[in-house]
């Protein structure tokens, strides 16, 4: 790995692929990176599947901090930079240059959108996340807040969380209306960053299959030259477990 | 802090001009002896009537317990590391020394991002990434860097708490045994340090000398800040030994 921060858009030097999606909460994205999932493992790729906030180091430290609500923004925004950096060390680079498929919910993109509306500085967060890779395909699931908002009341949840709805930022007390001012503004942070880093952007209020077809013929064109590692048989489960139902941060 | 400003790319939220206490940072390599002249500096600075707020690096509500965890399992990758320092700074920034500065306190700094850069740098051999990283950190009005050549460090550390696995940078394999991986670690902070003392104008004081005259030489270079507040009328006199009007 090179000490020097990376231009945004160098490609890395790993025989593995990189894969990611983004969008706002209820845009659908998890469901698509699960049905990718299931896709590229029935090819009899190796894949490996990571997802934002998840590391064991900041996990606990991010909910407490989060539940004594004494997170600021900048201390949000670092949080979120460690369980990067410690996933990007422990979870992403290692089946990168063993040669495997590497599945990301969520990547950079969500601090550069969340962060600066939370209040950080744009270019700062950018430095802050220099030492990241470049993935090979970063999708966007475009979706307008109502549809978003329909989802996520409709669904299995029934109603938003604090942060998610941007609560910290006290911007009304009402939760409903807090989630579409904050991820409305989200949405415009996303549209900058679609073209910054040419995110490909995918229509998410289609059917679910019609979206995972696009995906899914998008994806196969990009690895038409990739030639995967395949390892000894029956061993993929171990990374398959770590494969959950998605639920968004 | 008359014109407080960040390091970089600061708080955007946040308006560092209404800062009316004084930041002073006492930098230096682990088991120098930092920790004994804070404690010696607020005590001549209370008696005097100024309100002094401490802070510890990694001690943050935040993250000291975060940061424990981390080290016990040796699992820390160089950004990791870093960012994990970058965030408990930022939590006592935001929640200690800026509240603390604002009501015209003096806050004593045991360590500031200067320890992080060498750290980094140490670690990395580049020094850009964790500087721009800490550009919300307010730029301190004084650093005293207590300087001490790593053969008188390496005693002074046996004789007292003696030698631990992250001091002697551990994690960089750097020697076969603690001992010389301390050293050749701690070379290369103080080499580094050094490099920051002209860089970022630090006030360096000889940490071989006697303690007395150690916190004599602190005294010196910290009085001429004290003095600068006299001007502002809602302060006390540093020769009036009675707590600040409360306005």
């Amino acid at each position: 790995m090179s000490n020097q921060p990376r231009l945004p858009m160098t490609p890395h030097p790993y025989p593995g692929k990189l894969i990611i999606v983004e969008g706002i909460d209820g845009s659908g994205k998890s469901t698509q990176l699960l049905l990718l999932n299931k896709w590229l493992e029935s090819k009899g790729h190796k894949v490996f599947f990571t997802e934002w906030n998840s590391s064991e180091l900041v996990k606990e430290t991010t909910k407490r901090g989060k539940k004594n609500k004494s997170l600021t923004p900048t201390t949000f925004s670092l949080l979120h930079a460690t369980d990067f950096a410690s996933r990007l060390f422990h979870e992403i680079l290692p089946p990168l240059k063993a040669g495997m498929i590497v599945l990301a919910d969520r990547y950079m993109y969500t601090a550069f959108a969340r962060d600066v509306v939370r209040g950080v500085s744009p270019e700062w967060v950018r430095k802050l996340y220099s030492f990241a890779i470049t993935p090979d395909m970063a999708f966007y699931f475009k979706v307008p807040i109502e549809v978003a908002i329909s989802r996520l009341l409709g669904g299995t949840r029934g109603q938003f969380k604090y942060y998610e709805a941007g609560m910290d930022m006290n911007l009304t007390p009402d939760v409903t209306e807090s989630f579409r001012i904050f991820q409305s503004s989200i949405l415009a942070q996303y549209e900058k960053i679609v073209d910054e880093f040419q995110l490909i952007t995918l229509d998410a209020t289609k059917d679910i299959e019609a979206q995972q077809n696009d995906m899914r013929r998008l994806v196969g064109e990009a690895l038409k030259d990739y030639k995967p590692r395949r390892g000894t048989h029956g061993r993929r489960t171990v990374f398959w477990r770590r494969f959950d139902v998605p639920k968004s941060e | 802090m008359v014109d407080a400003q960040y390091f970089g790319d600061g708080l955007t939220y946040l308006n560092p001009s209404d800062l009316k206490g004084k930041l002073i940072a006492i930098e230096g390599t682990d088991g120098v002896g930092r920790s004994t002249h804070i404690e010696m500096l607020q005590e001549w600075l209370e008696v005097q009537g100024y309100g002094v707020l401490t802070t510890g690096w990694t001690r943050s509500n935040l993250m000291s317990k975060t940061i424990e965890m981390a080290k016990e399992g040796n699992i820390l990758d160089r950004w990791s590391f870093s960012l994990l320092y970058a965030t408990d700074f930022a939590d006592r920034l935001e929640h200690e020394i800026i509240p603390a500065l604002r009501s015209g306190y003096i806050v004593l700094a045991d360590r500031y991002i200067y320890t992080a850069f060498a750290r980094d740098f140490v670690r990395s051999g580049n020094r850009q990434w964790v500087r721009d990283v800490f550009g919300f950190a307010l730029i301190p009005d004084l650093v005293c860097y207590l300087r001490i050549d790593v053969e008188t460090l390496v005693l002074r550390v046996i004789e007292t708490k003696g030698i631990n696995y992250w001091e002697s940078g551990m994690d960089l394999r750097l020697g076969n045994d603690l001992y010389d991986s301390f050293k050749k670690y701690q070379s290369l902070l103080i080499e580094e340090f050094d490099k920051m003392a002209e860089e970022f104008h630090f006030e360096v004081v000889d940490a071989r000398k006697s303690p007395d005259e150690i916190q004599e030489e602190l005294r010196s270079k910290i009085q001429p800040l004290l003095t600068a507040r006299l001007r502002s009328p809602e302060l006390p006199s540093d020769r009036l030994i009675q707590p600040a009007p409360s306005s």
